[in-house]
């Protein structure tokens, strides 16, 4: 195996749209799924025979099924409002990741086949038949999107490329080219419990180690319970908290503020992961299947209520689709959101003077925050349209006394995804992830030079994961990165030590 | 009656099937084709009547453009105010007597069909210009600019160099409408402004001209965000809900 090329652009002072590169990124694919990760999730193991007449059936039923879809592949007027928002453009300059660019590699064979126009008039519309060459794009650049909707913020009609993305990865799926990555993980949720392939008593003994060390920090008896019976609150987390730095003190923040607010809590083994690849590869039934480890777990424990960890695209799938794929919640307390985000948890505590903090212990850090896009632009927290993103903001300022905003283009909706979403974070993807973290990378160094910025709280194991991997080839340090509630740990007061 | 009358009768009578058939076709489609999932670009309203307000300002100031891209926004949205200021001034050829209002925008309306070629100027210029719109264009954009700039010139035409006699036009639109056809007058300028609008209402919903329909029925615009509160169940997806717990 070849190793990959990886290579980090230089940061300018200020954005700068790039010039148009083509094909400069078209060798960029991630590996293929193999026979068996393809069928443990019921896809043909290869490419089948006859797959371009299997392709096309496939997207007349997702035209069928999903009126997103329709109407995005017919709205759009080419106005070009969309052509500099994408990260991984910005990053590569590679026109076919100008997220227009990128939906008609599906709209051309939509027009060829599914319209008159494109029936009788091909060259005049853009459309084209579904050859070899096509698909390989589509496999090349639709793992070139991580569904961030960047772009559905700026697109007059709401154009949402990830809805394109997400049919053509069901497409690609259904006539056997697989995302190895994505497919791969799924296969362990339903296989192990969770995408890192953590066993039940591999769990436990990772949990009592961390109460060890929480033991050993604070002197009191912290607990990170799992599977007990009758506990108020489930907690569902990415299974990358249970682990990997710096995902893990954000569990043990967790594990902090319900031991200060008494509040009675476990986590599952049976529903030890709160991601969903199902949304990354655009299949309703494998979302539906993953998500409903949750609903089991949480009527066999007898759970009250439902909090999810700091995950971006967990949340998006917890607050926009639990409802719909695992609900009605009707065997849940109602005095709570069903689910709650473990920030609007944390939040609702701190206003009602529940915990207390003692903000000089984060005095070594000037804070800045990275809303995760599935949070910032799929989701919300609290009662009101935003507080998706006031609510992170103030339990940092709650926490830590120097907070700095980043460019105002590049937070809250504007943001950018960290680059490695979308179910991009695989290795052999390292040099396209290095790329498009440019736009956030640039935002942080203007936040570095002005006020000395040492710390990028977000919410989202995967923004944490990448960040780690990506800040070295800037310059920065990997350290640099860490969740909320990392932070909260950091501050919270246990009563005597 | 005379054969350019009869041409042109029945070209409109064409488009208008075209157009119309094709619109309700779409728009059924649209409307029946379900929404699994709810995917609004957030912060989104919570609320129906929030959702209403989003959709009006979105249609009317196009606010997510404004967001993107002012060049665009700027030539964009003044082609289209203006296109709607003219289409009200061309209601004095369809209405007897002609509604105040209609008269009172009309010297406005002559403006308007000024920005309307400016904005489809400037929207062409940058289609040629930017090199990455430039890369996204097809044929068919290109000539859609030059369909619409052909009819704002020919239509133009009428009003600064050779004037046509407007009350046997009125008289030929409203026998269109009454299935009492009139005669057309000989005009060059007028012959072909009607068969580009005639060619315009016919495409219409075999284009990229959908987008007006369209934006109406994205999702990512016309959810309410509330998703926690209400359950949402495509058809499709509740013949699923039976291998649940």
């Amino acid at each position: 195996m070849a190793t990959v090329q990886v290579t980090a652009p230089p940061l300018k002072p200020y954005p700068v749209i790039p010039i148009l590169e083509a094909g400069s990124m078209a060798q960029s694919k991630p590996f293929v799924a193999n026979a068996a990760m393809q069928q443990a999730l019921g896809f043909p193991g290869e490419l089948v025979e006859d797959w371009q007449e299997k392709a096309i059936a496939k997207l007349g039923e997702l035209l069928g099924k999903y009126r997103s879809l329709k109407v995005y592949l017919d709205a759009c007027v080419h106005c070009g409002a969309c052509t500099d928002k994408c990260h991984y453009f910005l990053g590569t300059g590679d026109p076919k990741n100008m997220p227009v660019a990128r939906q008609d590699l599906l709209r051309k064979v939509y027009r060829r086949y599914f319209t008159w126009s494109g029936k009788w008039f091909p060259k005049l519309v853009g459309a084209e038949d579904l050859t070899r060459e096509v698909l390989d794009d589509w496999y090349s650049y639709f793992n070139q999107c991580s569904e961030c909707r960047r772009c559905s913020v700026f697109c007059p009609y709401g154009i949402d490329t990830a809805e394109i993305t997400m049919a053509a990865k069901e497409i690609m799926d259904s006539i056997g080219l697989g995302q190895k990555y994505s497919n791969e993980i799924i296969g362990k949720v339903h296989k192990v419990g969770n995408n890192l392939g953590l066993p039940g008593p591999a769990l436990l003994d990772t949990l009592q180690s961390l109460e060890e060390d929480l033991k050993e920090e604070t002197g009191l008896d912290i607990r990170l319970p799992l599977d007990e019976k009758g506990a108020e609150v489930m907690l569902i987390t990415p299974s990358a908290d249970f682990f990997a730095e710096p995902h893990v003190y954000s569990l043990m923040g967790y594990a902090k503020v319900f031991h200060a607010a008494g509040i009675p809590w476990t986590l599952s083994t049976h529903a030890s992961e709160a991601g969903n690849f199902g949304l990354f590869i655009g299949n309703y039934g494998q979302m539906q299947k993953i998500a409903m480890r949750v609903r089991e777990a949480a009527l066999d424990l007898g759970a009250k209520r439902l909090v999810v960890g700091e995950c971006g695209h967990a949340w998006r799938v917890a607050y926009s689709f639990w409802n719909t794929l695992i609900g009605p919640f009707d065997f849940l307390d109602p005095n709570y959101p069903v689910p709650q985000h473990i920030c609007e948890l944390t939040y609702d505590l701190i206003r009602r003077g529940a915990l207390t903090f003692d903000k000089s212990a984060n005095d070594r850090y000037v804070v800045t925050f990275h809303d995760s896009c599935n949070v910032a632009r799929a989701s919300r927290m609290g009662g009101m349209p935003g507080g998706q993103f006031e609510i992170p903001r103030a339990i940092v300022r709650a926490v830590a006394n120097r907070f700095v905003e980043m460019n105002p283009e590049s937070i809250r909706e504007k943001t950018f995804c960290c680059g490695g979403g979308g179910g991009l974070l695989s290795d052999e993807l390292l040099d396209l992830r290095v790329k498009g973290a440019l736009p956030r990378m640039e935002a942080l160094q203007a936040v570095v030079d002005s006020h000395g910025v040492n710390f990028m709280a977000t919410i989202c194991a995967i923004c944490k994961a990448q960040f780690s991997k990506v800040l070295p080839y800037y310059q920065f340090n990997m350290g640099m990165v860490g969740g909320v509630h990392q932070l909260v740990g950091n501050a919270i007061r246990l009563g005597s030590k | 009656m005379n054969a350019a009358t009869v041409v042109f009768a029945l070209l409109f009578y064409a488009a208008a099937l075209l157009g119309v058939a094709g619109l309700v076709w779409r728009i059924r489609d649209y409307a029946r084709t379900p929404a699994p999932l709810k995917i609004p670009t957030t912060p989104a309203p919570t609320t129906t009547g929030g959702v209403v307000l989003r959709m009006l300002r979105e249609v009317t100031l196009f606010e997510s453009l404004f967001k993107a891209n002012l060049w665009i926004w700027l030539f964009g949205w003044m082609f289209h105010v203006a296109l709607a200021l003219v289409l009200a001034r061309h209601l004095r050829y369809f209405t007897e007597p002609v509604w105040f209002w209609v008269v009172w925008i009309q010297p406005f309306g002559l403006y308007a069909g000024l920005a309307m070629a400016a904005g489809l100027a400037g929207l062409w210029v940058r289609r040629l210009l930017v090199q990455r719109i430039r890369y996204i264009s097809t044929p068919s954009d290109h000539l859609m600019l030059a369909l619409l700039l052909g009819i704002v010139f020919s239509g133009l035409s009428m009003k600064f160099l050779t004037h046509t006699d407007i009350v046997a036009v009125k008289a030929f639109a409203l026998g269109l409408i009454l299935f009492d056809w009139q005669p057309l007058p000989a005009h060059l300028g007028l012959y072909l402004h009607l068969f580009l609008v005639a060619l315009m209402i016919a495409i219409f919903p075999y284009s990229k001209l959908l987008h007006a329909p369209g934006v109406f029925f994205s999702p990512g615009r016309n959810q309410a965000d509330n998703p926690r509160e209400q359950r949402h169940l495509a058809p499709w997806a509740a013949t699923l809900e039976k291998t649940k717990v």
